[in-house]
């Protein structure tokens, strides 16, 4: 019964999505008040029915109703509860749903915070948004029904995907789609304003704390799945160059380009038509990221089950949204003109240069991922790109940009001169030039890797965002305390945005730094370890004690204890497992990694050779933790830049000009 | 004009992956199940005087396994064909695809060497020939030359039981 109320629910949701993508439209092109009210509540409704068919679903999954296909096919009545849920999520089905529930709470969002805009521009964003709505509620509906039945009903299901049974997995696809899905905000505030034809600067104030929003969900996301195939692939790496990490990769890419193009168009009026494309673009490329997962026509590690008549569908749905968004763009971008005058070297050029270095990495990472795919359609070979090409056209690209970025903070906008940047750097390039030389000789370094001119460079690298990133702050919080107050009341006056750029930045740094040690100095051995044999990697002893079995809810594992030590220290014990899980009789192998904040100690089981002996494979990363540090200050400086006051002062702004104008004035410093 | 350049290569980028749909990224080209393997005729990795003959190989059933040191995978399948090639007495050789020599040699004295041979493939080429999509990629090849089984991804235990196994088998 509930499985066909969420089925009802579905087509309510559909029903009222199609009023919510027509009448506000048309309210706003003739001008009738009444139709574009219809906006909100319709807003509100869709969302409803959308979380109500969620709850349906997950209501079937805990109580392990196997007469739905959906259920039967990814849950067991072993497995446990918090997987039960997460299975929700974990096949085609319920991903889209989650998709769908995900694209109306940002509608609803965005129809409660908007209260202050101007009501024509609010109905065509909701609008919009709706259409979206339509096209999915759609696809749920007539092609991945998640609550279609299976009569008679299975006695067991077929339990969930082996792989994606790990905490990592619960949260990841909520947070990336959260952020795929944001991205349809900054994508609709653009349509609405082309729609308009007011493509003004307001529109991309309005548009910044969205996109900050999506980025920064994005930007978990992806450290939550690169977490993921860390511990779970069991390979030792994190980033594999693989069609899905790209496709997750792309819209981040654009939308770093979107977020430091709003704040130009924000507050200087330039870069518009630009600006609207990158926005349009971040929506397409997550379209075309759901459309390569969810389509089959590329190959990747993740493994899900395709269908070609999905793929036929979203690939028509994207035509139909993106043609139509570029189309539109087409014809109404060549009408905007103007934009604030800039010099050659101002911050507005040096955003310009992060736009088009940004842009270029994801059209890279884009033909990397389908040059396969154009091959073999133009009926050459089947052939893979590999991290080789990534590595050789990614890296000269984002090393500029990254350089360049602390050049950008301190560049005035309009103008500036070599002069004023030179003095305001230089301290910043001495102190990165002696802290990576600080950093490498105080650097514990375990095994025998050397240092190469890349991972100096890197070091060097790491060392420029930090120092640039600190100079500028000290120069701000220091350089302007002219009128006596203390630094602390200084300290508290500056806003919230600027505060995010810094910890963002610093994050860069502190990512960078890891990468280039995690990379540049791993020791890592695949070998046969065989019982109370003992084995020196990266300066640690690792040796095989105990081999026994354990149980887990629904699976058996074979178990190995490692003792660790260094030096005849004990450090610790590791108990890597080779699992069985009994539903699919999957074997899978669970690495075990001790963290530290200096190195991970990583070991997984590989194949048994006798009773006594496994093959293992063992690394040693250094500063492995601070890969996942950095991208979580990314984040972090992206959530807390969206608490600014400025984004609240919207609504106050609009009364008195006057007042506005005075408001405007302090954050012009804010980049 | 120019505006509309982004709607004509999305429009492009569309028709490739339209067309691109029909067709199963896993699937071997029908040409080579069951056709004559193509030839390698490269240098060895540790003999670079050598060339690797597969015409000489003829009349047993042996493994090709292409693989590269920047590859994950290969690097955790290698300890896995070393056991369970030598247990079976398959001969296993290796086609090193896309790699620098230095690496590849470095990563086999690490991990230690499953291969009778492995030839060297730095331009892809020979991998292309046999239609490599994606390393690591193994092949069977039977006595008379003809490839009898293409296998994507990593080879584990269960891979080499219940898919490599039973086609050698079949073949010997």
């Amino acid at each position: 019964m509930i499985p066909e109320v969420g089925v009802f629910a579905l087509v309510l949701a559909l029903l009222v999505a199609a009023v919510q993508a027509v009448l506000p439209l048309a309210g706003a092109h003739w001008g009738v008040a009444g139709w574009m009210r219809v906006a909100r509540p319709a807003a509100a409704l869709q969302c409803l029915f959308a979380w109500l068919a969620f709850a349906c679903l997950v209501q079937a999954f805990l109580t392990g109703d196997f007469s739905v296909r959906y259920v039967a096919a990814n849950s067991h009545s072993e497995l446990p509860a918090v997987y039960r849920f997460a299975a929700v999520w974990g096949s085609h089905e319920g991903s889209m749903l989650l998709w769908q529930c995900l694209l109306s709470g940002w509608t609803l969002a965005v129809a409660l915070c908007s209260r202050q805009l101007p009501p024509a521009y609010v109905a065509r964003v909701l609008a919009v948004m709706g259409m979206i709505s339509v096209g999915l509620l759609a696809f749920l509906l007539f092609l991945s029904n998640p609550f279609e039945r299976l009569l008679p009903a299975a006695a067991e299901g077929r339990d969930l995907n082996p792989l994606l049974q790990d905490p990592g997995m619960v949260l990841h696809p909520p947070l990336l789609y959260m952020g795929y899905v944001g991205f349809s905000v900054a994508f609709a505030f653009g349509i609405a304003a082309l729609l308009s034809g007011e493509l003004n600067a307001a529109w991309a104030r309005w548009s910044r704390p969205w996109t900050l929003a999506a980025w920064s969900f994005l930007t978990l996301g992806i450290l939550l799945g690169s977490a993921w195939a860390y511990y779970v692939l069991g390979w030792g790496g994190w980033w594999f160059w693989d069609p899905v990490e790209n496709a997750s990769f792309m819209p981040w890419l654009v939308g770093t380009a979107l977020v430091h193009s709003l704040i130009v168009t924000d507050q200087r009026g330039a870069f518009r038509g630009w600006t609207v494309l990158l926005a349009i673009t971040a929506f397409s490329l997550s379209l075309l990221g759901t459309f390569l997962v969810r389509s089959g026509v590329l190959t990747s590690v993740h493994a899900f089950a395709v269908d070609p008549g999905r793929g036929l569908y979203i690939l028509c749905f994207m035509v139909a949204v993106v043609g139509g968004s570029l189309l539109l763009f087409g014809l109404r971008a060549p009408t905007v003109r103007g934009g604030g005058w800039f010099a050659a070297l101002s911050r507005e050029s040096l955003l310009l240069a992060n736009n088009v270095l940004f842009s270029a990495a994801a059209l890279a990472v884009l033909i990397g991922t389908l040059y396969p795919l154009l091959l073999d359609v133009l009926g050459g070979d089947k052939i893979s790109v590999g991290p080789p090409y990534f590595q050789a056209v990614f890296v000269p690209l984002v090393v500029p940009a990254l350089m360049l970025m602390g050049v950008g903070t301190m560049a005035r906008f309009k103008r500036s001169t070599l002069p004023e940047l030179g003095r305001r750097l230089r301290w910043a390039l001495a102190a990165s030039g002696v802290s990576a030389l600080l950093l490498a000789a105080l650097l514990p370094r375990g095994g025998s890797t050397a240092w190469t001119p890349l991972s100096a460079f890197g070091l060097l690298l790491a060392a420029w965002c930090v120092c640039s990133t600190l100079a500028h702050a000290w120069q701000r919080l220091a350089g302007a305390d002219d009128g006596g107050t203390g630094w602390r009341q200084h300290m508290a006056r500056q806003p919230r945005g600027w505060w995010g750029m810094l910890l963002a930045h610093l994050g860069i740094g502190v990512f960078v730094f890891g990468v280039t040690l995690a990379n540049g100095f791993e020791s890592r051995r695949e070998l046969s370890l065989a019982l109370n044999q003992a084995v020196s990697v990266g300066g640690f002893t690792f040796e095989l004690q105990r081999l026994d079995r354990s149980a887990g809810p629904n699976y058996d594992a074979q178990r190995g204890h490692v003792a660790i030590s260094q030096e005849g220290r004990p450090l610790t014990v590791l108990r890597p497992e080779k699992r069985q899980y009994r539903a699919q009789g999957m074997p899978l192998s669970q690495a075990a990694i001790d963290t530290g904040l200096t190195r991970d100690l990583f070991i997984a089981l590989g194949e048994p050779v006798d009773a006594r002996t496994w093959t293992v494979r063992i690394q040693v990363k250094p500063f492995m933790a601070w890969i996942w540090i950095g991208c979580a200050l990314m984040a972090a400086g992206g959530l807390l830049a969206l608490t600014d006051r400025r984004y609240r002062a919207t609504a106050r702004r609009r009364q008195p000009a006057e007042r506005g104008a005075a408001v405007l004035g302090h954050p012009q410093e804010v980049a | 004009m120019r505006f509309l350049l982004p709607l004509l290569a999305f429009l492009a980028l569309a028709v490739v992956l339209g067309l691109g749909m029909g067709r199963d990224p896993r699937a071997l080209p029908s040409a080579l199940v069951n056709q004559p393997a193509p030839a390698i005729g490269l240098p060895l990795l540790h003999a670079p005087q050598q060339r690797l003959d597969t015409a000489q190989l003829r009349g047993q059933v042996w493994l090709l396994n292409v693989w590269a040191s920047w590859c994950e995978p290969c690097r955790a399948e290698l300890p896995a064909l070393k056991v369970l090639a030598t247990r079976d007495a398959v001969p296993l050789y290796g086609l090193n695809y896309k790699d620098r020599d230095a690496a590849a040699r470095k990563l086999l004295a690490q991990v230690g060497n499953p291969y009778v041979a492995s030839a060297v493939d730095t331009d892809g080429r020979v991998g292309m020939d046999f239609g490599v999509h994606g390393v690591p990629e193994t092949f069977v090849i039977d006595a008379a030359g003809h490839v009898r089984l293409r296998h994507t991804g990593p080879v584990t235990a269960e891979v080499w039981r219940d898919k490599l196994m039973p086609a050698i088998r079949n073949v010997r």
